[in-house]
């Protein structure tokens, strides 16, 4: 097994203590930046070794700290710790296991966009693993890790944490602003993007947990060590949250660009109970079921390659999905997951995911026909591209891919079935 | 009153954000709230509103909009139970369903003693060791994760012995 650079705890015992953590090599990455190099020798630095945004988007890191506006101050940086996207786990792994690499990353990230205030925000679930947190950020301004003139240089930081109280949408950059200020998790309309206008309307970084987690060893190791890993355009190694139908379900810390098949059957050990694999998500419920054939299973897990095969890498929540399982419940499943967490503000979004969950029930209760899986299908094509955020197309775009690819799971439910 | 024993408390949310933005503390002192009252009080909204200078129905809302803020009393402890895609794929479904006929109480329900509200919640991020619930109660929120029905009977009469014993 390779060296983790993110899931360090599996290499070293009793990292999420801070002595431990500096004793091997911890903070000496945010001490180098914070007194040897500018600001924007560190976006160059994350920008040269192509971090994507681990949250989903896959937007590189650097790029969008660039958009910052210049000369306008203070600015704000927000971790994103709102984990909620089905089959997701690996950033509550990062900060309960790994803690100090998080904060550091976040600390780091601070001084490149010249913040001097930072918010964790964490989703409401994860209390005492927020109150835990609280307890490391203490530590860190004990040691001098935090506060005022840190290691003698004129620069200040603080990170707090926020808790969040049960709401997916909060992981949308913009609604988790909005929910930090303290109003109901609806997305904002884009632009102006947040690095413009973002908490309190100032720039405004948000990055993801796992993202974040990647700067010290970027920092410490340069960027031509981490574009050694990876593939060309997607860098790096990724955690793979392995979930569904396999041996040993878990995190997977691997170079972008494994193949489905290395994760699936290497080391989640491949399928139980004697069946076999019928489908996979790739990323939870927001991207396009794929029916698993040798070609997808051999493909990469790369941003590019999974996209080329009609779906996602998006924050690579493998969800496998053995042959017992009907992809008309699936779908129902996955569209009530997102009726419930629409935020209600879009309208299309909003009836929409309603609709589609009411004929999905009546498909699952045997009483609808087989035009109703064609109304679906037009429910679906009438709400992309017509919201703020893309809950609703996520929500839309699996329905229309589980059709396509499973139409006769639907058909075997039609009271009129062929 | 919510300042009556927790004013220190208050003071600390409060001094977490800049002071012109201090209705980001809605959030954590509604947690508060919680905490103290077990559902969040006409009265504590109201105060909430106050302190923060915000109309009561602007908090009011955040209450109908978050699924772990409730207005309405529940059991001393919510146990809330993931039944979402990854977690369904592994029994939690039938998981979640037998712990209700064990507690003789359907979702939402209450048991008799008071004590627990069983709920059916959305990916709780546990997905790897499914079945996994949440318990909401006074003290916060904690995991119980690779569960069968056994074992969380066994945490739910500890509980209740824990309360008869006063």
């Amino acid at each position: 097994m390779a060296e983790h650079i993110l899931l360090r705890h599996r290499d070293i015992p009793d990292i999420d203590k801070l002595d431990v953590y500096m004793a091997n090599g911890g903070f000496e990455a945010f001490k180098e930046v914070v007194t040897k190099k500018k600001p924007q020798e560190v976006i160059d630095i994350v920008r040269t070794a192509g971090l994507r945004g681990r949250g989903g988007a896959g937007f590189p890191a650097g790029v969008k700290w660039g958009f910052l506006t210049p000369d306008v101050y203070p600015r704000y940086v927000v971790a994103n710790a709102d984990e909620s996207e089905p089959g997701t786990f690996k950033d509550r792994e990062i900060m309960e296991r790994n803690p100090f690499q998080f904060l550091e990353g976040v600390a780091i990230c601070c001084y490149a966009a010249q913040a001097h205030e930072a918010f964790v925000y964490c989703r409401g679930e994860f209390w005492d693993l927020a109150h835990t947190l609280e307890g490391h950020i203490d530590q860190l301004y004990k040691k001098g890790l935090l506060g005022e003139k840190l290691f003698g240089k004129d620069y200040h930081l603080d990170i707090r944490v926020h808790l969040g109280a049960g709401a997916y949408i909060c992981g949308e950059e913009t609604a988790l602003l909005e929910s930090l200020e303290g109003k109901l998790g609806q997305p904002r309309l884009r632009p102006p993007f947040p690095a413009a206008e973002g908490l309190y309307g100032k720039p405004t970084v948000v990055n993801n947990v796992e993202t974040l987690t990647n700067l010290p060893p970027i920092l410490s190791r340069g960027a031509d060590w981490y574009r050694s890993i990876g593939t060309e355009k997607s860098t790096g190694n990724k955690i793979f949250s392995l979930s569904g139908h396999v041996v040993r379900p878990g995190n997977y810390e691997l170079p972008l660009g494994t193949t489905f098949r290395e994760l699936i059957f290497e080391h989640g050990g491949g399928i139980p109970d004697g069946r076999s694999i019928k489908a996979i998500l790739p990323a939870g419920a927001s991207a396009a079921i794929l029916v698993a054939t040798d070609e997808v299973l051999d493909t990469p897990m790369d941003y590019e390659s999974v996209r080329d095969i009609g779906s996602d890498l998006g924050s690579a929540s493998v969800i496998v999905i053995d042959d017992s399982v009907d992809i008309s419940w699936l779908t129902y499943k996955i569209i009530d997951f997102f009726k419930h967490e629409s935020c209600g503000k879009c309208t299309p979004c909003r009836e929409g995911t309603y609709w589609m969950l009411n004929i999905l029930k009546r498909l699952q209760d045997g009483k609808a026909t087989s035009e109703d899986i064609d109304l679906l299908d037009s429910v679906a094509n009438s709400i992309v591209g017509k919201c703020l955020c893309a809950l609703g197309d996520f929500a839309a775009a699996q329905v229309v891919a589980d059709i396509a690819r499973f139409r006769s799971d639907f058909e075997a439910h039609a009271v009129d079935g062929k | 009153m919510l300042a009556d024993n927790h004013r220190s408390e208050i003071k600390a949310i409060l001094e977490k954000y800049p002071s012109e933005q201090k209705r980001s503390a809605v959030m954590p002192l509604l947690h508060l709230a919680l905490q103290e009252y077990g559902h969040i009080t006409p009265a504590a909204l109201v105060e909430i509103a106050e302190l923060l200078e915000l109309e009561p129905t602007e908090v009011g809302s955040l209450i109908g909009f978050y699924t772990l803020y409730y207005d309405e009393q529940g059991g001393k402890y919510r146990i809330q139970i993931c039944t979402d895609t990854p977690c369904a794929l592994r029994g939690a479904e039938e998981f979640a369903e037998q712990l209700c006929a064990q507690l003789g109480i359907r979702f939402g329900e209450t048991t008799e003693d008071g004590l627990f509200t069983v709920e059916e919640v959305k990916c709780l991020a546990a997905c790897d060791r499914a079945p996994v619930f949440q318990v909401q109660d006074a003290e916060g929120i904690h995991y119980h994760e690779d569960q069968t029905v056994e074992s969380a009977m066994a945490l739910i009469q500890e509980i209740r012995k824990r309360h008869k014993d006063g």
